[in-house]
């Protein structure tokens, strides 16, 4: 699956999970910008694990700062699977 | 750039709250009286939140036999259990407990958060995988991060959502360590555990119940939820806390399986940390008597929880969960939730103020446990003044 996809699905995942409050992109921090709190963060996973059917562990968060990063991590796991 | 930075926003929400004149993190008991009472702000208060599920804090007997092992043992181990801290009673200690619960071999460790932090590190290691409840404790995250597993969350008390995760595993399933507690902290739920051994049936894998606040709460003798379903035999490890219903300090793991053993020569949480001292040991050891003997003490504490749980329904409050010791009443937010804790407190009420991300789903709980050592007319001291407070909620 490329990229954008992911991009395009994660980016909609967020604008539920902020019930559209503000604009997300690629560069939106999820804590710094949407004010996502740790749990909101880990469940944003659940739904992603899902969307992809994927396994994604909770270990990949300490380098997830942006909406580029998940989407990244997401890719790679998505290609492994 | 200093280290500190990364404080601004705890700093912020402290700020706000000192601009409220509310400081529910740093209460101090003045006095404490019985296990539900004690002196704060210099006034006269209802403990509801203490966790003290059977009230065994002030027993005579527990009390006695702490005092004996503190003459006679002295105040400290001074070391690890690794070293020069393991008396012979920590050891009967580990025994007891395994007796108890029927199972081979038993750990004693310093407390339930490093019980919890000792058992994961040393079972779940890189390579292993760790299919967690959503909504379990922190310790348990922890314990995952420390021994450095692939830790994946599944939806709270969800078997099915247990089972999807399950297959995308795949072979690795077989090798999954499953985490789930048998009443959750927060609402005082229960893990629905005949489901979630028929998916570790299913899939295969090894299962770890948390029985911290379920211990001397569920079951016939009081082991917890899995002994109250008869589930006992399918759980491979029950992780505890002597904080709560044993009233003193310390947790414990106990297993069927040999390689239990092997684990103190790993963890890391119970290698480098001081042992309990003799006297917590000596009043636990007899506070686990009482409660395998505490049938009494259970229907009491039922009785309790039901009493409050009908009270806070009938003013028309929200509850997290049905009747357990632990009651939850859900609020519709932060602040709401802080003036009522805080005016609870002035009341003569303490509970527990639980705020996000340590609840679930968001929601902001003002949390009470119950205690058996709760008299009727404490119950109804508690609900008249949740009814005072009624029109803030």
């Amino acid at each position: 699956m490329k990229y954008e996809s992911i991009l395009s699905q994660l980016c909609e995942e967020l604008l539920i999970l902020t019930k559209g409050r503000t604009t997300v992109g690629e560069n939106t921090e999820l804590v710094g910008d949407l004010a996502l709190d740790s749990l909101q963060v880990m469940d944003l996973l659940l739904l992603m694990e899902d969307r992809f059917d994927i396994s994604i562990p909770v270990s990949i968060l300490p380098d997830v700062k942006t909406v580029r990063d998940l989407a990244i991590q997401v890719e790679k796991l998505v290609s492994n699977s | 750039m200093g280290i500190f930075d990364k404080y601004q926003s705890l700093k912020t929400t402290r700020d706000e709250l000192d601009a409220l004149g509310i400081d529910p993190f740093s209460v101090k008991i003045d006095r404490i009286i019985s296990p539900t009472e004690g002196i704060i702000h210099g006034r006269p208060t209802i403990l509801a939140g203490t966790n003290n599920y059977l009230g065994l804090t002030f027993n005579p007997e527990c009390i006695a036999a702490a005092r004996t092992a503190l003459e006679n043992e002295g105040t400290g181990t001074t070391g690890s259990r690794m070293a020069n801290g393991s008396y012979s009673g920590h050891r009967l200690l580990e025994q007891e407990i395994a007796a108890f619960y029927g199972k081979r071999d038993a750990i004693v460790f310093s407390t339930g958060y490093q019980a919890n932090l000792g058992i994961l590190a040393a079972l779940a290691g890189p390579g292993d995988v760790v299919l967690l409840d959503a909504d379990c404790h922190a310790s348990l995250y922890d314990g995952c991060r420390l021994g450095g597993a692939e830790v994946i969350r599944f939806r709270h008390n969800n078997p099915e959502d247990l089972a999807k995760r399950m297959r995308r595993l795949g072979e690795r399933a077989a090798n999954t360590l499953i985490l789930v507690e048998g009443i959750y902290s927060m609402l005082g739920d229960r893990a629905p555990l005949k489901e979630i051994i028929e998916v570790k049936r299913e899939f295969g894998g090894y299962l770890l119940v948390d029985e911290a606040h379920s211990l001397g709460v569920l079951g016939e003798t009081g082991q917890g939820l899995a002994e109250e379903l008869g589930l006992l035999d399918e759980v491979d490890f029950v992780v505890g806390t002597f904080s709560k219903s044993l009233g003193g300090a310390g947790g414990f793991c106990v297993s069927d399986h040999p390689e239990l053993d092997l684990i103190r020569y790993s963890s890391r949480p119970y290698i480098f940390t001081a042992s309990p001292a003799p006297a917590t040991i000596a009043s636990t050891r007899q506070a686990l008597r009482l409660l395998a003997a505490g049938k009494h003490l259970r229907k009491r504490l039922m009785a309790n929880a039901e009493q409050l749980h009908a009270g806070l329904t009938s003013l028309g409050y929200t509850l997290g969960a049905p009747p357990s010791p632990v009651v939850a009443v859900v609020l519709d937010g932060k602040i709401e939730a802080l003036q009522f804790w805080s005016n609870l407190l002035q009341h003569g009420v303490y509970v527990n103020l639980m705020l996000p991300p340590a609840t679930p789903n968001g929601v902001s709980l003002i949390r009470c446990s119950v205690s058996a050592a709760h008299t009727p007319e404490q119950i109804d001291a508690v609900c008249a003044a949740f009814a005072e407070l009624r029109e803030l909620a």
